[in-house]
């Protein structure tokens, strides 16, 4: 069995799947965001349901319109805060103790290896840079997690990826992953899982590997994964014990630091020597250029050189596929002393309070706002045209987020060209897509 | 949704058709169907909600659907009177939501080939069944796993979760 199908079948009480197989599996964390809980809750009521499965599997996260960008938005808060206060729920995080949910979830230890993780959020894929399957669904499946602890699931085919060689400097996973995306076209991947493998796998670290496994999802995939070797398990005990419930409600605080699923599994979370792929991708990222995906699609990618040149309004380094330290100390990098461009407009967003900490540490909020760039709170904000930075009409935006569909990132004349930090800096600096290569 | 015989006018889109232009985030502060409804396809084809009659079927091509797990997707279709969306294929957390509320899909390559924009169509969606009343054909979607026909068969996730929990 490959990693996906084993962990499926652990957690469907099988011995083996196969896939085509429907199964119904116990989920180990439910993940819902302000946008799509308050549905949810209306939903998990029509079902008669009255108690959650479990309130410490559930994580509950303001991120995608926060801090409330209207009254509405306000009121969706709103109605997340009240059910978590209803039902008891470990893992709700207001405002301030929140962030964005793919990184904050693995941040504070909720999510380990082998574990089946569904959120309703379409890049909660971002979670099998740990090893563990995790797939986003809609409201009305999350109100069936929360009611139930468990879901169907059609047992995905695994595509793999193997990727070998050494990164150029200024080249890094988003490129990666942007050229993957090409190659496979934006539902090459539909319904599969993606595993990702290779020694530029292995020599990669954690941040670089959400990044990769974020975007599994642009080629349609229904899950990104890694299987969890020495990076992955350092990541996991450095984070463990995780920090205390941030509802400060006296909950039973942090899990053990191996997930159950790997220990019952005798920590054997690989996919086996004879696991059948439908396809197997190679990829020498020796040679590779850094990437910029024109819009309207982010399978678009292309190589810097090709849109070089490009003038923007506005650029963004955040989101929960680039809002982590690496990234922005690969920004602040490239940008060195020199100002953002005087028709720019750089914002910048941490994904998470403990990232603004860090970054505060190492002097990086202090170099961007001398730069020129300005700090957002933790959101989602303008990846998804909702605030903090949305785009008006005729306006280029380069962001290191994860889609560029028209009018998702504001006027539906607006455009957005993704791209990795890196790019996204020098062209901060330059006023128009730029190499960072040895600028 | 047995037995009932879908009956509409066909609006025909491409690929790749993106749960941003199904429905923008920004009218996403809202899930209500009466709400999103007016907006639903705007940025791809403004006239859209405007011609829309209850019924109206939407044929589309390859990964309908892709994108975000914005359940207000599928309610903005069913809200602005679609009954039913064929296509070639369609993104998997779409298809699930549209599952899971009951709005009709149907997988059917063949019939996206035979059917143009403004057709009018009939659709079992039960049989899976697609017949072209404006010209010649009639194709066959693609049978719903036996699982998937359990929650249909409830009426959506809802009426399945409300008969598992009552057992």
């Amino acid at each position: 069995m490959t990693l996906a199908e084993k962990i499926l079948a652990i957690h469907s009480g099988r011995d083996s799947v196969r896939p085509g197989d429907m199964v119904m599996a116990r989920v180990d964390m439910v993940l819902g965001t302000d946008v799509t809980v308050p549905l949810s809750v209306e939903v998990f009521r029509q079902m008669g349901a009255g108690k959650v499965f479990d309130t410490e599997k559930i994580a509950l996260v303001n991120d995608h319109f926060v801090p409330a960008k209207d009254v509405k938005a306000a009121t969706l808060s709103k109605i997340m805060r009240e059910f978590a206060r209803e039902q008891g729920v470990e893992h709700y995080f207001e405002v301030g103790r929140s962030g964005i949910c793919h990184s904050l979830l693995p941040d504070k230890g909720l999510v380990r290896p082998g574990e089946l993780v569904v959120g309703a959020d379409s890049h909660t894929c971002t979670y099998g840079a740990l090893g563990a399957f995790a797939t986003g669904i809609g409201s009305t499946d999350m109100a069936c997690a929360w009611a139930l602890g468990e879901l169907w699931f059609r047992v995905p085919e695994s595509l793999k990826v193997v990727v070998e060689g050494n990164f150029q400097p200024r080249v890094g996973p988003k490129d990666l992953i942007l050229s993957v995306i090409n190659r496979l076209g934006v539902d090459g991947a539909l319904y599969q899982a993606i595993e990702f493998t290779g020694g530029a796998i292995s020599r990669m670290r954690m941040d670089g590997r959400f990044t990769v496994c974020n975007m599994a999802i642009e080629a349609g995939a229904k899950t990104g994964l890694i299987a969890p070797d020495e990076v992955t398990m350092g990541y996991v005990d450095q984070i463990s014990p995780p920090t205390p419930p941030c509802n400060n409600r006296g909950g039973k605080g942090g899990r053990p630091p191996l997930g159950p699923t790997l220990l019952r599994s005798g920590g054997d979370l690989s996919s086996d020597p004879d696991a059948v792929y439908s396809q197997v991708l190679e990829v020498d990222v020796s040679d590779l250029e850094p990437q910029v995906a024109e819009p309207y699609l982010p399978s678009n990618g292309r190589p810097v050189c090709e849109v070089e040149g490009v003038r923007m309004d506005q650029v963004v380094i955040g989101s929960c596929t680039n809002g982590r330290l690496d990234d922005f100390r690969a920004a602040a990098d490239v940008m060195g002393d020199r100002p953002v461009h005087p028709d720019v407009r750089l914002i910048i967003i941490p994904a998470t309070p403990g990232i603004i900490r860090a970054m505060l540490e190492e002097h990086l909020v202090e170099r961007f706002i001398k730069a020129g760039a300005v700090l957002s709170p933790p959101t989602c904000g303008p990846c998804i045209g909702g605030h903090m930075g949305v785009l008006a009409e005729g306006e280029i935006g380069l962001f290191t987020t994860n889609r560029n569909f028209r009018g998702r990132n504001g006027h539906p004349d607006s455009k957005v060209y993704l791209s990795g930090p890196e790019v996204a800096a020098a062209s901060a600096v330059a006023g128009r897509i730029t190499d960072p290569r040895g600028f | 949704m047995e037995g009932e015989i879908l009956r509409g006018r066909v609006f025909k889109y491409g690929d790749s058709i993106d749960t941003d232009v199904i429905i923008p985030a920004r009218y996403c502060t809202s899930y209500h169907p009466e709400e999103l409804a007016p907006h639903c396809l705007e940025d791809l084809d403004a006239t859209f909600a405007g011609r829309v009659k209850p019924g109206d079927i939407i044929v589309a091509g390859h990964n309908f659907g892709c994108g975000s797990s914005r359940e207000n997707a599928p309610i903005a279709i069913r809200g602005a009177g679609v009954s039913c969306v064929i296509a070639r294929s369609f993104a998997r957390i779409f298809y699930r939501n549209s599952i899971n509320i009951g709005l009709p899909i149907l997988i059917a390559p063949d019939a996206v080939d035979g059917i143009e924009d403004g057709d009018e169509i009939e659709v079992d969606p039960t049989t899976g069944t697609i017949r072209n009343l404006t010209r010649d054909g009639s194709w066959q979607a693609a049978p719903f796993p036996p699982e998937v026909q359990e929650i249909i068969q409830a009426g959506g996730l809802v009426g399945y979760v409300r008969k598992k929990l009552s057992s």
